[in-house]
């Protein structure tokens, strides 16, 4: 009896029993809330096969495996109630999960957890210990150069480029050849969009992900590293600190508005022209395009950054993308082909065979003409115009590498003018930097913009990544956005202040004079 | 209080050797007999894509001409290699084999593995080794263990085991998508690989009636009933036909 308590006490030591945080759950309450929220995408039996399914990349979560890949736990190991609660409450960005803290109570999400768990063997499996790694927290050092410098140093040592590319835009040589657990097509993380990061874009977040893995997809845990002495923990910190270094200190703010300032000189026309580092840069995100046939579920560009200026006479807009791809690239064409088979479009028919591979593409929005009137907002159909009312398109693609200028009338017309804008390209490490210039006033007002200053210009974009197999409508879109240019800023402006400041200098002197010649006279009468 | 600790100590003892005494696993009924077999193939030999191993210079330098697929490997006397043979049932309920300590080797060399199909027991360590010294991942992709993925970025060896008999485990790494190797893992040690004379061998087998099965990455699986008795060796052909 005593030896069996003793047995039972050693036992407990040896295997500590993890308490949970979370009271206890309903399973037939969370499989109402599983019918009611969850079953549209993730299936009525978890298998990640509901209606929606097919049609996104990356798919719904199977939760038959008990596989997950946002977890605090190791490499293989189940995830945490607190990790399958985290997924449920925030979502995962850059994918079809929206975050329901808010839009279900506590206890419906909690319950919700307990239901998906059914769907998975392990979980009733006692000999699973469901145990959290212990995460240490960043070193000192941080995020100054030194520390940057060494973390890169280790990206490169232990082969994160092989995937994520030299510059972390997903561009690795391995990348075209990725697939998850159920042979869907999957994209190397672009490390520069930390906010599209699934299991969150902080250092901590990053660390966490290189310690466990993603499981289900090619991302290894490292965690053997630590424990074979090959790497240190506070070197993994470091690693994780220059990934975070690649992304934005904040996600981008989406703005209305891109200012194009005028400039003195002439635009620049190349996109590595150093004047581009001295204006804002706006960012606006794009989608697929889902509203006409054929409709695209799974777009590669997530969105475009925009810097403009002009010098009076002319504009130049700078447009710059992640693509993982120079396209057409030969080595992402089986990718291409796979993305094609696992996106479900719609009924409309599959597109007819090519007579050769897509190109990248972007384009440029404007209405033809810039709303009269006061108040005139009136724009036209931002899905590339109507037949009766088209719009004024910018299109550049990658081959043959021009930029045409053309009225669209719809997705499916385009009708091609005789002037097109100025474009020049460059192709670097996963990202496309395209400016395009053209003159403020055109002879053709009928049919181009007429870019005035201190006008508010409608403005939208488009882009296609021809090896993630898009092409026609199968594209990424905007809405409208505005485009400004600034009015120069008059020398009276300059010249102003300081003449008022000339002024006001004199006129105190004139005080100061009179008020030492008042006082010197009666001093002088005093002598 | 040192009294208590002195009968707490010699508790723990007890419950210690109570709990490896209770542990301890019948001695197997390890038999004499014995199976054997070839494993033939017929009709024409496909031809194995070649492997583009440019992006590794280490990998390609390991070869003299250009290295291809291992999906498929018909030997010069025109049998199968890369079958793995086991005996899938008929052994006794009661039958229990301790899990060897030495550990099966799988070593990453020349951005393959080697060897491309093995067995393994249930709680027997799987050294995963990396000769390359370039970046592999490693991923198990188990249904009825629990699966891993695990990076290997320098010569390293990586030791894992599995809890459940599971037939097969893919392994893949992703850096080079190329790379897989298949792995059966079981409750006993009567199991076999075809090599490169395309034979196998089952010994120490317990007298009884098996089912053993021959399972091929391409070519699925085929089974045999064989009865052994004594230190009795029989023989058991297997034949896969190209598709």
């Amino acid at each position: 009896m005593v030896s069996g308590l003793l047995l039972l006490a050693l036992r407990a030591t040896a295997f500590p029993i993890p308490h949970s945080p979370i009271p206890p759950q309903d399973t037939t309450k969370g499989k109402a809330v599983y019918v009611k929220w969850c079953a549209g995408c993730h299936g009525d039996g978890g298998a990640g096969d509901g209606a929606a399914a097919a049609h996104m990349l990356p798919r719904p979560r199977n939760f038959t495996g008990g596989l997950y890949k946002i977890r605090t736990t190791a490499s293989g190991q189940l995830p945490t109630d607190a990790d399958l609660l985290r997924a449920i409450d925030d979502g995962l960005p850059a994918s079809a999960m929206p975050g329901w803290k808010g839009r279900l109570s506590d206890g419906e999400r909690r319950d919700a957890v307990a239901y998906i768990k059914t769907f998975s063997s392990f979980f009733a499996d006692t000999s699973q210990h469901v145990v959290p790694l212990k995460f240490s927290s960043p070193p000192g050092g941080g995020t100054g150069e030194a520390a940057l410098k060494q973390g890169r140093l280790f990206y490169d040592s232990i082969g994160c480029r092989k995937c994520h590319g030299d510059q972390g835009r997903g561009d690795g040589p391995s990348a075209p050849t990725l697939k998850d657990d159920a042979d869907f097509p999957i994209f190397a993380a672009d490390l520069h969009q930390n906010w599209r990061f699934r299991g969150g874009g902080s250092v901590e977040d990053i660390y966490r992900r290189l310690r466990t893995g993603l499981d289900g997809t090619p991302m290894p845990s490292f965690a053997d590293l630590i424990d074979q002495k090959f790497l240190t923990d506070e070197e993994l910190w470091r690693l994780a600190q220059y990934v975070r270094s690649l992304s934005p200190p904040a996600p981008p703010e989406v703005r209305d508005v891109v200012h194009a300032p005028q400039i003195p000189g002439t635009v620049p026309v190349s996109p590595d022209d150093s004047a581009w580092a001295r204006v804002a840069r706006y960012w606006f995100p794009l989608v697929g395009q889902v509203i006409h046939k054929s409709r695209w579920f799974a777009p590669a560009v997530s969105g475009v950054w925009v810097q403009a200026m002009h010098d009076g006479k002319t504009l130049a807009l700078r447009v710059s993308w992640d693509d993982r791809t120079e396209s057409p690239d030969t080595a992402w064409l089986k990718f291409e082909q796979r993305i094609l088979e696992t996106v479900a479009g719609d009924d409309s028919a599959p597109p007819p065979p090519r007579a050769e591979p897509w190109p990248d593409q972007l384009a440029v929005q404007f209405p033809r003409r810039l709303p009269e009137g006061s108040g005139g907002m009136e724009r036209p159909y931002f899905l590339m115009g109507a037949t009766t009312d088209p719009v004024y398109q910018w299109r550049w693609t990658s081959r043959p590498r021009r930029a045409l200028a053309g009225l669209a009338r719809g997705i499916e017309r385009f009708d091609t003018l005789a002037s097109a804008p100025a474009g020049e390209a460059i192709y670097e490490h996963g990202e496309w930097c395209l400016v395009l210039t053209r003159a403020l006033a055109t002879p053709d007002t009928a049919n181009e913009v007429q870019l005035e200053a201190g006008r508010a210009i409608p403005m939208a974009f488009f882009a296609w990544d021809g090896s993630s197999g898009e092409h026609g409508s199968r594209m990424a879109v905007s809405t409208w956005y505005f485009l400004a240019l600034d009015r120069p800023t008059p020398p009276s402006v300059f010249i102003s202040p300081v003449l008022a400041m000339l002024v006001t200098l004199g006129l105190g002197l004139v005080v100061v004079r009179r008020a030492q010649r008042r006082g010197a006279v009666p001093s002088h009468r005093n002598v | 209080m040192r009294k208590l600790g002195a009968v707490a100590a010699t508790g723990a003892v007890l419950a210690l050797a109570l709990a490896a005494w209770t542990r301890q696993p019948p001695l197997p009924a390890q038999g004499g007999a014995k199976v054997t077999g070839k494993i033939k193939f017929v009709g024409t030999k496909p031809a194995m894509p070649k492997i583009d191993m440019t992006e590794e210079p280490k990998c390609k330098a390991k070869y003299q001409g250009v290295p291809t697929d291992e999906t498929v490997v018909v030997n010069a006397n025109g049998t199968l290699a890369n079958v793995f043979v086991y005996v899938k049932s008929g052994l006794p309920a009661s039958y229990q084999a301790p899990a060897p300590a030495g550990p099966v080797t799988l070593d990453q060399d020349g951005c393959r593995y080697h060897p491309h199909v093995l067995g393994i027991q249930v709680g027997q360590p799987l050294a995963i080794k990396n000769s390359d010294g370039i970046l592999h991942n490693i991923k198990a992709k188990a249904k009825a263990n629990r699966p891993f993925n695990i990076s290997q970025p320098s010569v390293m060896t990586s030791s894992k085991t599995f809890d459940k008999p599971e037939v097969m485990v893919a392994l893949e790494c992703n850096v080079h998508g190329w790379m897989h190797a298949w792995l059966g893992v079981l409750p006993h040690p009567f199991f076999s690989v075809s090599g490169a004379d395309g034979s196998f061998t089952l010994a120490g087998l317990p007298p009884g009636t098996y089912t053993i099965e021959a399972w091929h990455e391409k070519y699925g699986t085929q089974t045999a009933t064989v009865t052994v008795a004594g230190s009795e060796a029989k023989t058991a052909d297997f034949s896969f036909a190209a598709k």
